[in-house]
């Protein structure tokens, strides 16, 4: 299996919100964007539109620190939490460092993204690509011609 | 979806009554603006006056709002109006109405006058009257972040008036975040007139989706189908700016107050391209795929430094033709003023362009108004529009709209007021679009161009194309008056169901015959919310919706008489554009009888009244006052 990342463009998110929506469609059948594993900072009034998730992180905190093993690695490489063994505890809240595992407060577990099995619902949703689900070596490339327009700009604006 | 509840409001007991709303009331309006006209038709009596504190405010999400699809982020906001004081109706784009149903409503009806500013907090089923003197004088931007503030909470989701609510600016209206505008019909001056300044929602209560996976699959196949049309793909990149160069090489758009029908070589500076120097970003609605709003930055010029939202194709002749300026930069900042003030920039607009002919052919002089209106002037439109808003010396006349301010200033001046109903016209120049014409006319707000546009009329479709999408024989000319009055009833009826559904007009057959409509509803409203309707039953609410706007409005007076175009449209031809466009007018003896195809093909008798047998047909009785009595 090639090992996939995901690429967020905070630029390119308009703030609708169809992510949060899926997503907690998805996971909890029903629509509540609280719900949501991915959330978008959606502020208007201040210029903001900003995607945070999970990024299932290479040598993820989240597992390191959880008291009771609830967290696993599945074949796509998601950090899965285990109910049967979730204590609730919090701790992968408070220690992941990217916001990547919340509290659902109508339930009050403890979530995480999980990669839908392989192949985010966020994802298809997102009509601008500002979030993405892709190969590493191409998320390379698209992260190293993003550098490249930034030295380009920078150039232009220093003439 | 079906649990979504409908709460009374009396501002003067400050009590709440929270009620269900019926399977069988869905059946009969959806939801959105059918419900909302379900409620007023009911309980808003003729003598009730627009700010008689007995006059409803309601406030309704769609039967889809808050979908991820469809662009379903809309609200719409009901009342008898202060400019026509018929039917004031506006739609509203952004996140509030979403937020209203996680907060478990569907709809507000809102009646009385608090004694002093108050705002609601709508939340988790509750509603609650809160004081709100601290936030009376802020503009809308300020409001909406106080009310954030306040509330702990930066997912707090508001609908606003500015100051232009609060003086009652009888085209004042509602806004969500910064460029959400509930802009038509002047209900954020009934809002003003009740002192509530906000209505605050916040929610955390499921919304139950009947076919979860069905929906989904659908939800995303209708979002595709949107983004794989070419103007979806151009709304993306340029917004409503992009009818700018379409409509003033052809010669569509009010120039100089509609004594021109587009400002030819002149106008060049604004078109849609020109824009892209100012974009930062794309931004959308709740629920939208497509995203045609930009957030702007002006980086040079007097205005440097601003960072605001839109503008939309209305702001390009508000502050650009229809005052004879040219300047992106006058429009962008303008729009931002209009957003702060809450405002209706279209009918302020409108305003302005009237004032301005009228200090033309002097008959209002500089005297009047304390500084020369001339044709051009950014210092003197942006003045006037602050005095306007303000309500200070002339302003304060113009701010009750045509009708009043024509009874200071002199009838006669009304001929040069392009409204219907007493409302201001969008600055496209209906005089060669004989479906344009009667729309204006007959639309239920006074002149509008969102409640039965047939935009496609324009495209000259193939005959055989418009028979199957209309279900009638339709002329493909659209110079023609012949058929018109049944594709404007189509349209009609159709965006009735758009509105009640919650969705956006842009996705759906306003601007492109293959956007989803009927038929996709049909199988999305069964996954959402469960619940079967056929096409023809989708059509039918859609004509009952319709019908009872209608005797809403006759109920307050109005007759044929008012489903008319503005008198200049008939009597001088369009000066300049395309060989097809100059030279055009309305002919009076054609557009009689497209009126009449249009009645008969409503229902409605020869004088616009419908028929017994058709009230009977759609199940209309005779209004039943059902606000429920609180002690």
């Amino acid at each position: 299996m090639k090992a996939k990342t995901f690429v967020i463009d905070p630029d390119k998110c308009t703030g609708c919100k169809d992510c949060e929506m899926v997503c907690s469609l998805y996971h909890e059948r029903v629509l509540n964007p609280v719900r949501s594993r991915i959330t978008v900072i959606r502020d208007p009034l201040n210029g903001i539109e900003f995607p945070t998730v999970c990024m299932q992180c290479e040598d993820p905190v989240c597992v390191l620190v959880c008291p009771v093993n609830a967290i696993y690695i599945d074949e796509n490489g998601a950090k899965v939490i285990d109910y049967s063994r979730c204590l609730g505890c919090r701790t992968c809240v408070i220690t992941c460092p990217l916001g990547g595992a919340l509290i659902d407060p109508v339930s009050g577990k403890t979530i995480k993204c999980d990669l839908c099995g392989g192949d985010p619902v966020c994802v298809k949703f997102c009509s601008t690509k500002a979030i993405e689900w892709i190969d590493v070596s191409i998320a390379n490339q698209k992260i190293k011609r993003a550098s490249l327009n930034r030295y380009l700009e920078a150039l232009k604006r220093s003439k | 979806m079906l649990q979504r509840k409908v709460a009374f409001i009396d501002l003067s007991k400050e009590k709440v009554v929270v009620q269900n709303i019926s399977k069988e009331l869905r059946k009969k309006h959806l939801g959105g603006r059918g419900l909302n006209w379900y409620y007023i038709y009911n309980n808003v009596t003729p003598e009730v006056e627009p700010f008689d504190p007995e006059n409803l405010l309601v406030i309704g999400a769609g039967f889809l709002t808050g979908l991820p699809t469809l662009g379903s982020g809309r609200t719409q906001i009901s009342t008898k109006g202060p400019m026509t004081r018929g039917v004031g109706d506006a739609n509203m784009g952004g996140a509030f109405g979403p937020e209203l149903r996680y907060a478990g409503f569907d709809h507000l009806v809102i009646k009385g006058k608090a004694k002093e500013p108050v705002y609601l907090f709508v939340n988790d089923g509750m509603v609650e009257i809160r004081k709100a003197n601290h936030l009376w004088g802020l503009d809308t931007y300020e409001v909406q972040k106080a009310l954030k503030e306040e509330l702990g909470d930066e997912r707090v989701e508001s609908m606003v008036i500015g100051k232009a609510g609060e003086n009652k600016v009888y085209f004042a209206n509602v806004m969500n975040n910064i460029k959400n505008a509930g802009g038509r019909g002047g209900t954020g001056a009934v809002m003003g007139s009740k002192n509530l300044k906000a209505i605050a929602a916040r929610g955390m209560m499921d919304l139950q989706i009947y076919d979860v996976d069905n929906f989904i699959e659908y939800a995303l196949q209708m979002n595709q189908q949107v983004l794989s049309t070419k103007w979806a793909r151009t709304l993306s990149r340029l917004g409503t700016p992009l009818l700018y160069d379409v409509s003033y090489t052809t010669g569509f758009i009010g120039t100089m107050n509609w004594q021109y029908n587009t400002p030819g070589k002149e106008g060049e500076p604004l078109e849609a391209e020109y824009l892209q120097n100012y974009i930062v970003k794309h931004t959308a609605c709740m629920g939208c795929s497509v995203h045609c709003r930009h957030r702007v930055k002006i980086e040079k010029g007097e205005y440097a430094g601003l960072v605001t939202e839109g503008p939309e194709y209305t702001m390009m002749g508000s502050f650009g033709t229809l005052v004879g300026c040219y300047d992106w930069d006058l429009v962008i900042k303008g729009n931002d003023e209009c957003n702060r003030w809450g405002v209706d920039n279209l009918s302020l607009g409108a305003v302005i362009a009237w004032a301005f002919e009228l200090y033309q052919r002097e008959i209002i002089t500089e005297k009047d108004v304390g500084f020369k209106l001339e044709w051009g002037d950014k210092d003197a439109v942006l003045k006037l529009a602050r005095m306007i808003v303000e309500r200070e010396g002339i302003g304060d006349v113009l701010a009750n709209g045509f009708i009043e301010a024509a009874k200071k200033i002199g009838e006669d001046s009304l001929y040069y007021a392009i409204q219907v109903k007493g409302h201001p016209d969008l600055h496209t120049d209906e005089r060669g679009v004989p479906s344009f014409a009667l729309g204006i006319a007959t639309s239920t707000r006074g002149a509008d161009h969102l409640r039965s546009r047939p935009a496609i009329d324009l495209f000259q479709l193939p005959e055989d194309f418009l028979e199957k999408l209309i279900g009638y024989k339709i002329k493909s000319d659209f110079t023609a008056y012949e058929t018109k009055g049944i594709l404007v009833w189509w349209f009609e009826l159709y965006f009735n169901i758009v509105d009640s559904l919650g969705v956006c007009k842009f996705q759906s057959t306003f601007n492109c015959p293959h956007c989803p409509q009927y038929d996709e509803y049909v199988p999305l409203l069964k996954y959402a919310t469960g619940m079967d309707f056929t096409k023809e039953e989708l059509i039918q609410i859609g004509e009952r919706n319709y019908t009872m706007e209608r005797l809403f409005n006759i109920m307050n007076g109005m007759s044929k008489k008012d489903d008319y175009p503005p008198e200049r449209f008939f009597k001088e031809p369009n000066q300049r554009g395309l060989p097809f466009m100059k030279g055009r007018k309305l002919d009076p003896e054609k557009y009689e009888e497209m009126l009449m195809e249009y009645y008969a093909q409503h229902g409605w008798d020869e004088n616009g009244n419908p028929k017994k047998e058709t009230l009977e047909r759609l199940g209309i009785e005779e209004p039943k006052p059902n606000f429920p009595e609180v002690e």
